[in-house]
């Protein structure tokens, strides 16, 4: 069954689209991860021109993370302090990187950078998660539980503007969380993702939150940017096509259940390894896509 | 579904009929399309419109179907730093979103090349200008090329010709093909009658694709009320998820 998607300008398969949100639904339920990374290259992939992918894919991940910090925010894992902080500089970072993406459309640049982006982030997270989950599998057997210092003091403890956060038990600088915000909402708005891939390990070893209330928290803040994302993208850009990401999310809920079940009979290290697997998969497929000659050098860019 | 080209054959038929009929009359050439409205709907996926018409006495007839003009940006990649990246652009002033020939015979057979020329009939002959100054002819004509074989691939381009049917010698019909990724806006369809390889009577008879109804209406509103687009945007999606977590939790 064909449907033309008003916004993107495009007939697809709704059942085509229904499955890859089922897919992705299914990955995100079984590693618990947003899934932005996957869906928004698939999405181009299948010929939806990037802007639209990145704008819609952001309206997506606002309903999927509703969804999943509701859960969270019962169990009082929401750290709501810190996660305003980081709303605040993911507000300003994702505002530029909006801007920054229409910039970089002009240009006929923005596949490029969209790509770039993806080939270094997936790359050095899914190579640092591969890398982890190899030496905990083998600490595991050789079973000599290794403990360091409950706190260390650098220089990231000098900075001025210090905020006490009780949920985190943290008392630092506000410059840290609004700088890590303010990063991972300009890679939001320009990848198409979430970016809890980038702030979870960033609340785990640059801020040294517990690792209860990372999940909880870095789903609070990226509902907030990815909703600044999608409305500036819809009043900028006029690239979020709402029929598209409820499509899509109607495919994910659905996978997800499947997906939550399915993680539950893994280990988290081997979870932890599959998934930097997969990670490392779709950054290598991208990068072979930046590194091979294309099989025709013209292209055409934007139409007016 | 599948009587709907029969009958809209037989409706297309029977006004052929009554244009040979005022063909006879006075007019060489007379041509109609079996609706001057395709509409982008929900379910759209392409569309398929039959042209038809009539002429006086024999003649070959060729017909050149162009869609909405506009600048167009192309690319070319090299390569830097190892990653393939577009380096080089040039910008196509007015080329038309869409352009197919159909015709009774071979192009050259049925017209003197002048007369292929001047009406841009046939996919070498269509002139798509890029700013003088910036290209060399022999650049141009590669930066041309890749337009073409582009907008070929997109399926929006046809390089080959199309036939145009005769019922009988007086009596004839053209399908015409538009994709599912065709650019709205108003089409110009071209009919030329030629006898001895010269244009003797042209007509030329317009095609409007627009989105209609809700594909409209979204459009529409997503263009003219972004702002409120965007906000609706939102509140969809955060009903659409509370609603998804509110599913999960009764299993």
């Amino acid at each position: 069954m064909q449907i033309y998607l008003p916004i993107a300008e495009m007939s697809v398969n709704v059942f085509l689209i229904l499955g890859m949100g089922g897919a992705v639904g299914f990955l995100s339920g079984l590693f618990g991860v947003g899934g932005g990374f996957l869906m928004t290259p698939l999405l181009i992939f299948i010929g939806v021109p990037p802007a639209v992918a990145v704008g819609t894919e952001a309206n997506q991940i606002v309903a999927s993370s509703v969804s999943g910090v509701l859960a969270h925010w019962r169990r009082g894992n929401v750290d709501l302090k810190m996660g305003i902080v980081l709303t605040v500089g993911g507000f300003i970072g994702s505002s530029l990187g909006v801007w920054l993406f229409a910039l970089l459309r002009g240009l006929g640049q923005i596949d490029l950078v969209i790509s770039l982006c993806y080939v270094i982030f997936l790359g050095i997270v899914g190579g640092l998660m591969l890398v982890e989950s190899i030496r905990s599998m083998r600490r595991r057997k050789s079973a000599t539980p290794q403990r360091g210092k409950l706190h260390k003091h650098t220089w990231v403890h000098g900075l001025p503007f210090k905020m006490r956060f009780h949920r985190s038990k943290l008392y630092i600088s506000a410059i840290l969380p609004l700088s890590v915000g303010f990063f991972v909402g300009i890679l939001s708005a320009i990848m198409g993702v979430g970016g809890g891939f980038i702030m979870v390990p960033a609340m785990i070893y640059l801020l040294g939150m517990p690792t209860v209330v990372v999940v909880g928290t870095s789903l609070f803040q990226i509902i907030f940017v990815t909703a600044n994302v999608t409305f500036l993208q819809a009043y900028a850009n006029q690239t979020v096509d709402i029929f598209l990401a409820l499509l899509l999310l109607a495919g994910a809920v659905i996978g997800a259940q499947f997906g939550a079940k399915a993680g539950a009979r893994l280990h988290g290290e081997q979870l932890r390894g599959l998934l930097a697997i997969m990670v490392l998969m779709v950054c290598g497929k991208l990068m072979l896509d930046l590194l091979i000659e294309p099989s025709d050098l013209y292209s055409i860019g934007l139409q007016h | 579904m599948k009587r709907w080209p029969t009958i809209r054959f037989g409706l297309a038929a029977l006004a052929a009929i009554g244009l040979m009929m005022s063909a006879r009359a006075d007019q060489p050439l007379v041509a109609d399309l079996s609706e001057h409205l395709v509409g982008i709907t929900t379910g759209f996926s392409g569309a398929s419109v039959l042209l038809f018409g009539a002429i006086e006495d024999e003649g070959e007839v060729a017909v050149v179907v162009r869609g909405p003009a506009r600048d167009l940006v192309m690319h070319r990649k090299s390569r830097v730093l190892g990653v393939w990246a577009n380096t080089n652009s040039m910008t196509f002033r007015a080329a038309p979103g869409y352009y197919a020939v159909a015709a009774s015979g071979p192009l050259e057979e049925i017209a003197r090349p002048r007369v292929l020329a001047r009406n841009e009939i046939g996919i070498d002959n269509l002139k798509l200008r890029l700013p003088l100054n910036l290209a060399s002819p022999n650049v141009a004509k590669t930066w041309r090329d890749a337009l073409v074989r582009n907008q070929e691939r997109a399926g929006l381009y046809h390089s080959e010709v199309q036939p145009v049917s005769f019922l009988g010698t007086r009596l004839f019909r053209a399908r015409l093909e538009l994709p599912a990724n065709v650019p709205t806006g108003t089409y110009k369809v071209q009919v030329f009658l030629l006898k001895n390889r010269r244009v003797v009577s042209a007509q030329s008879t317009p095609l409007i694709v627009s989105r209609v109804g809700v594909e409209a209406e979204v459009f529409n509103f997503a263009h003219n009320y972004s702002a409120y687009y965007g906000l609706i945007a939102i509140v969809v999606a955060l009903t659409a998820g509370w609603l998804a977590n509110a599913a999960f939790k009764k299993s």
